[in-house]
Protein backbone atom coordinates (compact mmCIF):
# COMPACT_ATOMS: atom_id res chain seq x y z
CA UNK A 1 0.00 0.00 0.00
CA UNK A 2 0.98 3.54 -0.99
CA UNK A 3 1.31 5.94 2.43
CA UNK A 4 -1.69 7.97 1.24
CA UNK A 5 -4.01 4.73 1.01
CA UNK A 6 -2.97 3.86 4.61
CA UNK A 7 -2.99 7.41 6.07
CA UNK A 8 -5.74 9.98 5.19
CA UNK A 9 -5.30 13.33 3.97
CA UNK A 10 -6.07 15.80 6.63
CA UNK A 11 -8.71 16.97 5.48
CA UNK A 12 -10.57 13.92 4.08
CA UNK A 13 -12.87 14.18 7.22
CA UNK A 14 -13.19 17.34 7.64
CA UNK A 15 -15.70 19.62 6.99
CA UNK A 16 -17.83 17.79 9.95
CA UNK A 17 -21.34 17.43 10.00
CA UNK A 18 -23.23 19.30 13.03
CA UNK A 19 -23.96 15.83 14.41
CA UNK A 20 -20.29 14.79 14.02
CA UNK A 21 -19.07 18.05 15.97
CA UNK A 22 -22.12 17.54 18.20
CA UNK A 23 -20.71 13.76 18.95
CA UNK A 24 -17.31 14.28 19.12
CA UNK A 25 -17.37 17.66 21.21
CA UNK A 26 -19.55 15.19 23.76
CA UNK A 27 -16.74 12.58 23.35
CA UNK A 28 -14.44 14.92 24.56
CA UNK A 29 -16.57 16.11 27.51
CA UNK A 30 -17.08 12.54 28.39
CA UNK A 31 -13.04 12.09 28.79
CA UNK A 32 -13.28 15.62 30.72
CA UNK A 33 -15.99 14.10 32.97
CA UNK A 34 -14.45 10.58 33.64
CA UNK A 35 -10.99 12.37 34.63
CA UNK A 36 -12.86 14.84 37.20
CA UNK A 37 -12.13 18.16 35.09
CA UNK A 38 -15.34 18.65 34.30
CA UNK A 39 -19.11 18.65 34.91
CA UNK A 40 -22.37 18.69 33.48
CA UNK A 41 -23.51 20.97 35.40
CA UNK A 42 -20.08 23.20 35.71
CA UNK A 43 -20.89 23.79 31.79
CA UNK A 44 -24.17 25.25 31.96
CA UNK A 45 -23.29 27.08 34.84
CA UNK A 46 -20.42 29.00 32.79
CA UNK A 47 -22.51 28.87 29.94
CA UNK A 48 -25.74 30.45 31.49
CA UNK A 49 -23.23 33.40 32.75
CA UNK A 50 -22.99 34.41 29.70
CA UNK A 51 -26.62 33.88 28.45
CA UNK A 52 -28.21 35.70 31.45
CA UNK A 53 -26.01 37.79 34.13
CA UNK A 54 -22.99 39.15 31.72
CA UNK A 55 -23.78 40.82 28.28
CA UNK A 56 -24.25 44.37 26.44
CA UNK A 57 -26.55 45.71 28.95
CA UNK A 58 -23.51 45.86 30.86
CA UNK A 59 -21.61 47.92 28.71
CA UNK A 60 -24.46 49.98 27.99
CA UNK A 61 -25.04 50.94 31.69
CA UNK A 62 -21.34 52.15 31.41
CA UNK A 63 -21.58 54.12 28.59
CA UNK A 64 -25.31 55.54 30.15
CA UNK A 65 -23.41 56.57 33.20
CA UNK A 66 -20.24 58.30 30.67
CA UNK A 67 -23.15 60.47 28.99
CA UNK A 68 -24.51 61.34 32.27
CA UNK A 69 -21.24 62.45 34.57
CA UNK A 70 -18.27 64.12 33.26
CA UNK A 71 -15.82 63.19 35.77
CA UNK A 72 -16.42 59.36 35.41
CA UNK A 73 -16.24 59.77 31.98
CA UNK A 74 -13.05 61.08 32.09
CA UNK A 75 -11.43 58.04 34.68
CA UNK A 76 -13.46 55.68 32.15
CA UNK A 77 -10.91 56.79 29.17
CA UNK A 78 -7.97 57.18 31.75
CA UNK A 79 -8.46 53.77 32.92
CA UNK A 80 -11.13 51.73 31.53
CA UNK A 81 -10.66 48.50 33.71
CA UNK A 82 -10.67 50.92 36.48
CA UNK A 83 -13.41 52.95 35.92
CA UNK A 84 -16.05 50.04 34.99
CA UNK A 85 -14.55 48.27 38.52
CA UNK A 86 -16.25 50.94 40.30
CA UNK A 87 -19.68 49.48 38.56
CA UNK A 88 -18.81 45.90 39.71
CA UNK A 89 -17.74 45.09 36.27
CA UNK A 90 -14.95 43.68 34.91
CA UNK A 91 -13.03 39.73 35.18
CA UNK A 92 -12.54 37.43 32.24
CA UNK A 93 -11.56 38.53 29.03
CA UNK A 94 -11.42 42.16 30.29
CA UNK A 95 -8.82 42.19 32.63
CA UNK A 96 -6.82 45.26 31.05
CA UNK A 97 -9.73 47.07 29.35
CA UNK A 98 -9.20 49.94 27.25
CA UNK A 99 -12.28 52.31 26.06
CA UNK A 100 -12.36 54.76 22.77
CA UNK A 101 -14.27 57.43 22.42
CA UNK A 102 -15.84 58.65 19.20
CA UNK A 103 -16.13 62.39 18.74
CA UNK A 104 -17.12 64.42 15.57
CA UNK A 105 -14.01 63.68 13.76
CA UNK A 106 -12.92 60.26 14.84
CA UNK A 107 -15.14 56.84 14.49
CA UNK A 108 -13.35 53.71 16.47
CA UNK A 109 -14.06 49.74 15.70
CA UNK A 110 -13.05 46.90 17.23
CA UNK A 111 -11.75 43.66 15.57
CA UNK A 112 -9.80 40.90 16.02
CA UNK A 113 -7.69 39.66 13.02
CA UNK A 114 -5.95 36.78 14.63
CA UNK A 115 -8.57 35.08 16.99
CA UNK A 116 -11.53 36.76 17.86
CA UNK A 117 -10.37 38.49 21.35
CA UNK A 118 -13.71 40.85 22.41
CA UNK A 119 -14.13 42.55 25.99
CA UNK A 120 -16.55 39.69 28.02
CA UNK A 121 -16.89 41.94 30.66
CA UNK A 122 -18.88 44.43 29.22
CA UNK A 123 -20.35 43.34 26.02
CA UNK A 124 -21.22 39.17 26.64
CA UNK A 125 -19.69 37.15 23.83
CA UNK A 126 -18.96 38.22 20.69
CA UNK A 127 -21.55 37.57 17.49
CA UNK A 128 -20.56 35.08 14.87
CA UNK A 129 -19.83 37.73 12.25
CA UNK A 130 -17.22 38.95 14.96
CA UNK A 131 -15.16 35.76 14.75
CA UNK A 132 -15.89 34.69 11.05
CA UNK A 133 -13.13 35.06 8.57
CA UNK A 134 -14.68 38.02 6.24
CA UNK A 135 -14.85 40.62 9.26
CA UNK A 136 -11.14 39.80 10.86
CA UNK A 137 -10.34 39.90 7.30
CA UNK A 138 -11.52 42.97 5.88
CA UNK A 139 -12.10 45.38 9.12
CA UNK A 140 -8.34 46.42 8.73
CA UNK A 141 -8.49 47.21 5.09
CA UNK A 142 -11.67 48.39 3.80
CA UNK A 143 -13.29 49.46 7.02
CA UNK A 144 -15.40 52.15 5.24
CA UNK A 145 -16.93 49.46 2.73
CA UNK A 146 -17.33 46.82 5.62
CA UNK A 147 -19.78 49.19 7.53
CA UNK A 148 -21.51 50.86 4.96
CA UNK A 149 -22.28 47.34 2.73
CA UNK A 150 -22.73 44.94 6.04
CA UNK A 151 -24.04 47.87 8.66
CA UNK A 152 -25.76 49.90 6.93
CA UNK A 153 -22.89 52.83 9.17
CA UNK A 154 -21.74 55.83 6.63
CA UNK A 155 -18.83 57.09 7.53
CA UNK A 156 -18.39 60.13 5.76
CA UNK A 157 -14.14 60.58 4.77
CA UNK A 158 -13.52 63.71 6.87
CA UNK A 159 -14.23 61.57 10.04
CA UNK A 160 -10.96 59.39 10.92
CA UNK A 161 -12.24 55.60 11.05
CA UNK A 162 -9.60 54.29 13.77
CA UNK A 163 -9.82 50.34 13.48
CA UNK A 164 -8.64 48.67 16.47
CA UNK A 165 -7.44 45.43 16.18
CA UNK A 166 -6.96 43.56 19.50
CA UNK A 167 -3.68 41.71 19.43
CA UNK A 168 -2.49 41.57 22.51
CA UNK A 169 -4.26 41.02 26.21
CA UNK A 170 -6.03 44.90 25.88
CA UNK A 171 -9.84 44.68 25.67
CA UNK A 172 -11.22 47.59 23.38
CA UNK A 173 -14.14 48.85 23.03
CA UNK A 174 -16.07 52.07 21.88
CA UNK A 175 -17.75 55.13 23.91
CA UNK A 176 -20.36 55.90 21.18
CA UNK A 177 -21.30 59.56 20.82
CA UNK A 178 -24.94 60.47 22.87
CA UNK A 179 -27.35 60.67 20.60
CA UNK A 180 -29.07 64.26 19.83
CA UNK A 181 -32.57 64.75 21.38
CA UNK A 182 -31.19 62.81 24.99
CA UNK A 183 -31.11 65.85 27.18
CA UNK A 184 -32.75 65.23 30.58
CA UNK A 185 -32.89 61.52 30.14
CA UNK A 186 -32.15 59.40 32.91
CA UNK A 187 -28.78 57.07 32.56
CA UNK A 188 -31.57 54.31 32.82
CA UNK A 189 -33.06 55.07 29.99
CA UNK A 190 -30.00 56.31 27.88
CA UNK A 191 -28.61 52.93 28.92
CA UNK A 192 -31.77 51.30 26.49
CA UNK A 193 -30.05 53.66 23.69
CA UNK A 194 -26.92 51.95 23.70
CA UNK A 195 -26.64 48.92 21.57
CA UNK A 196 -23.80 45.85 21.41
CA UNK A 197 -22.84 47.08 17.86
CA UNK A 198 -22.53 50.64 18.79
CA UNK A 199 -19.73 49.75 21.14
CA UNK A 200 -18.13 47.34 18.64
CA UNK A 201 -18.22 50.24 16.83
CA UNK A 202 -20.13 49.12 13.81
CA UNK A 203 -23.17 50.73 14.72
CA UNK A 204 -24.53 53.92 16.63
CA UNK A 205 -26.67 54.23 19.42
CA UNK A 206 -30.40 54.34 18.92
CA UNK A 207 -31.92 57.67 18.56
CA UNK A 208 -35.08 58.38 21.64
CA UNK B 1 3.53 30.47 12.41
CA UNK B 2 2.16 32.30 8.89
CA UNK B 3 -1.62 30.51 9.48
CA UNK B 4 -4.61 31.23 7.65
CA UNK B 5 -5.79 32.08 11.54
CA UNK B 6 -3.58 35.39 10.11
CA UNK B 7 -6.53 37.06 8.79
CA UNK B 8 -5.79 40.57 8.52
CA UNK B 9 -5.69 42.45 5.04
CA UNK B 10 -6.84 38.59 3.24
CA UNK B 11 -9.01 39.12 0.37
CA UNK B 12 -11.47 37.04 -1.10
CA UNK B 13 -13.44 35.98 2.05
CA UNK B 14 -17.11 36.90 1.02
CA UNK B 15 -19.51 39.75 3.08
CA UNK B 16 -19.73 39.79 6.46
CA UNK B 17 -23.02 37.78 7.27
CA UNK B 18 -25.07 39.39 10.08
CA UNK B 19 -27.90 37.08 11.95
CA UNK B 20 -30.65 38.99 12.82
CA UNK B 21 -31.25 38.21 16.90
CA UNK B 22 -28.92 35.61 16.81
CA UNK B 23 -28.73 33.50 19.81
CA UNK B 24 -25.89 32.86 22.23
CA UNK B 25 -25.76 29.14 21.51
CA UNK B 26 -26.82 27.81 17.62
CA UNK B 27 -26.55 24.54 19.31
CA UNK B 28 -26.23 22.20 22.68
CA UNK B 29 -22.84 21.11 21.95
CA UNK B 30 -21.37 25.04 21.73
CA UNK B 31 -21.73 25.18 25.47
CA UNK B 32 -19.47 22.06 25.99
CA UNK B 33 -17.35 23.73 23.51
CA UNK B 34 -17.41 27.31 25.25
CA UNK B 35 -16.24 24.89 28.02
CA UNK B 36 -12.83 23.66 26.71
CA UNK B 37 -11.40 27.21 27.70
CA UNK B 38 -11.83 27.36 31.30
CA UNK B 39 -11.56 23.77 32.55
CA UNK B 40 -8.72 22.47 31.20
CA UNK B 41 -6.92 25.43 31.26
CA UNK B 42 -7.71 24.79 35.32
CA UNK B 43 -6.07 21.33 34.27
CA UNK B 44 -3.20 22.74 33.22
CA UNK B 45 -3.30 21.53 29.45
CA UNK B 46 -2.67 24.86 27.96
CA UNK B 47 -2.71 28.79 28.99
CA UNK B 48 -4.02 31.07 27.22
CA UNK B 49 -2.04 31.43 24.16
CA UNK B 50 -0.96 27.88 23.78
CA UNK B 51 -4.86 27.52 23.22
CA UNK B 52 -4.43 29.89 20.26
CA UNK B 53 -2.13 28.16 19.15
CA UNK B 54 -3.70 24.98 18.94
CA UNK B 55 -6.15 26.42 16.79
CA UNK B 56 -3.67 27.61 14.81
CA UNK B 57 -2.30 24.27 13.93
CA UNK B 58 -5.84 23.12 12.41
CA UNK B 59 -5.23 22.62 8.87
CA UNK B 60 -6.52 25.52 6.93
CA UNK B 61 -9.22 24.13 5.46
CA UNK B 62 -11.05 22.35 8.59
CA UNK B 63 -10.29 26.09 10.01
CA UNK B 64 -12.02 28.07 7.39
CA UNK B 65 -14.95 25.47 7.18
CA UNK B 66 -15.98 25.26 10.95
CA UNK B 67 -17.71 26.65 13.15
CA UNK B 68 -16.79 28.77 16.03
CA UNK B 69 -16.93 26.65 18.93
CA UNK B 70 -15.42 23.54 17.00
CA UNK B 71 -11.95 25.55 17.05
CA UNK B 72 -11.99 25.14 21.21
CA UNK B 73 -12.55 21.74 20.92
CA UNK B 74 -10.21 21.14 18.59
CA UNK B 75 -7.78 22.99 20.78
CA UNK B 76 -8.66 21.42 24.06
CA UNK B 77 -8.12 17.90 21.83
CA UNK B 78 -4.79 18.59 20.73
CA UNK B 79 -3.66 19.38 24.14
CA UNK B 80 -5.34 16.63 25.95
CA UNK B 81 -3.66 14.01 23.51
CA UNK B 82 -0.42 15.58 24.04
CA UNK B 83 -0.83 15.69 27.92
CA UNK B 84 -1.45 11.97 27.72
CA UNK B 85 -5.30 12.13 28.95
CA UNK B 86 -6.09 10.46 26.32
CA UNK B 87 -5.40 9.30 23.04
CA UNK B 88 -6.95 9.86 19.23
CA UNK B 89 -8.58 6.40 19.19
CA UNK B 90 -10.51 6.66 22.48
CA UNK B 91 -11.85 9.56 21.62
CA UNK B 92 -12.87 8.81 17.74
CA UNK B 93 -14.62 5.12 19.74
CA UNK B 94 -16.39 7.94 22.01
CA UNK B 95 -17.30 9.93 19.05
CA UNK B 96 -18.62 7.12 16.77
CA UNK B 97 -20.68 5.79 20.09
CA UNK B 98 -22.45 9.06 20.79
CA UNK B 99 -23.28 10.13 16.60
CA UNK B 100 -24.71 6.53 17.33
CA UNK B 101 -26.70 7.36 20.49
CA UNK B 102 -26.86 10.95 20.45
CA UNK B 103 -29.46 11.03 23.45
CA UNK B 104 -27.30 8.71 25.82
CA UNK B 105 -26.54 11.26 28.80
CA UNK B 106 -23.50 12.15 30.14
CA UNK B 107 -22.19 10.69 33.78
CA UNK B 108 -23.91 13.49 35.71
CA UNK B 109 -21.47 13.45 38.47
CA UNK B 110 -21.61 16.74 41.08
CA UNK B 111 -18.50 18.99 42.00
CA UNK B 112 -19.37 22.44 43.67
CA UNK B 113 -16.17 23.21 43.26
CA UNK B 114 -15.59 23.52 39.36
CA UNK B 115 -18.95 25.28 39.46
CA UNK B 116 -17.32 27.70 41.71
CA UNK B 117 -14.54 28.25 39.72
CA UNK B 118 -17.12 28.69 36.59
CA UNK B 119 -18.18 31.51 38.68
CA UNK B 120 -14.33 32.92 40.23
CA UNK B 121 -13.15 32.73 36.44
CA UNK B 122 -15.85 34.77 35.29
CA UNK B 123 -15.68 37.25 37.69
CA UNK B 124 -11.82 37.70 38.31
CA UNK B 125 -10.20 36.84 35.08
CA UNK B 126 -6.90 35.74 34.93
CA UNK B 127 -4.59 38.72 34.26
CA UNK B 128 -1.60 38.85 31.68
CA UNK B 129 0.16 41.10 33.70
CA UNK B 130 3.71 40.10 34.87
CA UNK B 131 5.86 42.74 37.09
CA UNK B 132 9.25 43.66 35.31
CA UNK B 133 12.30 45.02 36.07
CA UNK B 134 13.07 45.75 32.59
CA UNK B 135 12.87 49.39 31.33
CA UNK B 136 10.84 50.51 28.35
CA UNK B 137 12.89 50.97 25.67
CA UNK B 138 10.03 52.88 23.60
CA UNK B 139 7.56 55.98 24.61
CA UNK B 140 4.62 57.60 23.18
CA UNK B 141 5.60 59.26 20.44
CA UNK B 142 7.98 57.33 18.89
CA UNK B 143 8.39 56.43 15.22
CA UNK B 144 9.24 52.48 15.05
CA UNK B 145 9.06 49.78 12.46
CA UNK B 146 7.95 46.26 13.10
CA UNK B 147 10.38 43.85 12.77
CA UNK B 148 10.27 40.93 9.59
CA UNK B 149 10.53 37.95 11.58
CA UNK B 150 8.51 34.70 10.39
CA UNK B 151 8.29 32.53 13.20
CA UNK B 152 7.20 29.34 12.52
CA UNK B 153 5.35 28.78 16.11
CA UNK B 154 3.06 30.74 18.16
CA UNK B 155 2.90 34.84 17.46
CA UNK B 156 0.91 37.32 17.79
CA UNK B 157 2.91 39.73 15.14
CA UNK B 158 0.13 39.79 12.04
CA UNK B 159 1.55 39.16 8.63
CA UNK B 160 0.03 42.47 7.95
CA UNK B 161 1.96 44.75 10.05
CA UNK B 162 5.67 43.06 9.24
CA UNK B 163 8.36 45.75 8.14
CA UNK B 164 5.53 48.61 8.26
CA UNK B 165 6.18 51.69 10.16
CA UNK B 166 3.60 53.52 12.96
CA UNK B 167 4.33 55.72 16.00
CA UNK B 168 3.92 54.61 19.47
CA UNK B 169 0.00 55.49 21.14
CA UNK B 170 -0.03 54.21 24.51
CA UNK B 171 2.53 52.13 26.42
CA UNK B 172 0.82 49.54 28.71
CA UNK B 173 3.48 47.82 31.07
CA UNK B 174 4.20 44.26 30.75
CA UNK B 175 2.78 41.48 30.04
CA UNK B 176 2.98 37.75 29.52
CA UNK B 177 5.45 37.28 25.77
CA UNK B 178 3.15 35.09 23.41
CA UNK B 179 6.20 33.98 21.51
CA UNK B 180 7.57 32.58 24.55
CA UNK B 181 4.10 31.57 27.05
CA UNK B 182 2.49 30.23 23.81
CA UNK B 183 5.14 27.57 22.81
CA UNK B 184 5.44 26.32 26.51
CA UNK B 185 8.84 28.36 27.36
CA UNK B 186 7.45 30.37 29.61
CA UNK B 187 6.45 33.89 30.51
CA UNK B 188 9.09 36.02 29.37
CA UNK B 189 7.34 39.32 30.19
CA UNK B 190 7.87 42.09 27.95
CA UNK B 191 6.46 45.82 27.51
CA UNK B 192 3.58 46.10 25.45
CA UNK B 193 2.35 49.55 22.98
CA UNK B 194 -0.30 50.27 21.16
CA UNK B 195 1.62 51.32 17.63
CA UNK B 196 -0.37 53.44 15.09
CA UNK B 197 -0.40 52.36 11.66
CA UNK B 198 -1.76 55.16 8.67
CA UNK B 199 -3.76 53.08 6.16
CA UNK B 200 -1.86 54.00 3.25
CA UNK B 201 1.68 52.74 5.06
CA UNK B 202 -0.18 49.45 5.10
CA UNK B 203 -1.96 48.88 2.30
CA UNK B 204 -0.58 51.63 -0.12
CA UNK B 205 -1.76 54.83 -1.98
CA UNK B 206 -3.76 53.32 -4.15
CA UNK B 207 -5.85 50.48 -2.46
CA UNK B 208 -6.15 52.28 1.17
CA UNK B 209 -8.94 54.02 1.97
CA UNK B 210 -9.06 57.23 2.42
CA UNK B 211 -8.53 58.49 6.37
CA UNK B 212 -8.40 55.14 7.99
CA UNK B 213 -5.56 53.96 10.90
CA UNK B 214 -5.45 50.76 11.94
CA UNK B 215 -4.13 50.62 15.74
CA UNK B 216 -2.43 47.14 16.89
CA UNK B 217 -0.77 45.77 19.87
CA UNK B 218 2.83 44.38 19.83
CA UNK B 219 5.13 43.43 22.25
CA UNK B 220 8.56 45.04 22.41
CA UNK B 221 10.68 42.49 20.31
CA UNK B 222 8.41 42.92 17.73
CA UNK B 223 9.90 46.49 17.10
CA UNK B 224 12.90 48.79 16.29
CA UNK B 225 13.81 52.17 16.17
CA UNK B 226 12.54 53.90 12.32
CA UNK B 227 15.24 55.04 11.73
CA UNK B 228 17.81 51.80 12.25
Amino acid sequence: MTKSETSPSPTATVPRSEAEIAARVKALESILIEKGLMTTEAVDRFAEIYENEVGPQLGAGVVAKAWTDPDFKARLIEDGTKACAEMGIGGLQGEDMVVVENTDTVHNVIVCTLCSCYPWPTLGLPPNWYKQPAYRSRMVREPRTVLRESFDLDVPDSVEIRVWDSSSEMRYWVLPQRPAGTDGMSEKELAALVTRDSMIGVGRPKSP
Amino acid sequence: MNGVHDLGGTDGLGPVVVEENEPVWHAEWEKAGFGMFPFPFAAGWFNVDMFRYGIEQMHPAHYLLSPYYEHWAHTAEHYGIKAGAFDLEDLEKRTRHYLENPNEPLPDTKNPDLVAFADAAVKHGVSARRESDAQPRFKVGDRVRVRTDSPKDHTRCARYIRGKTGTVEMAHGTFVYPDSVGNGRGDDPQHVYTVRFDGTDLWGESAAEPNTTVYFDVWEPYIQPAES
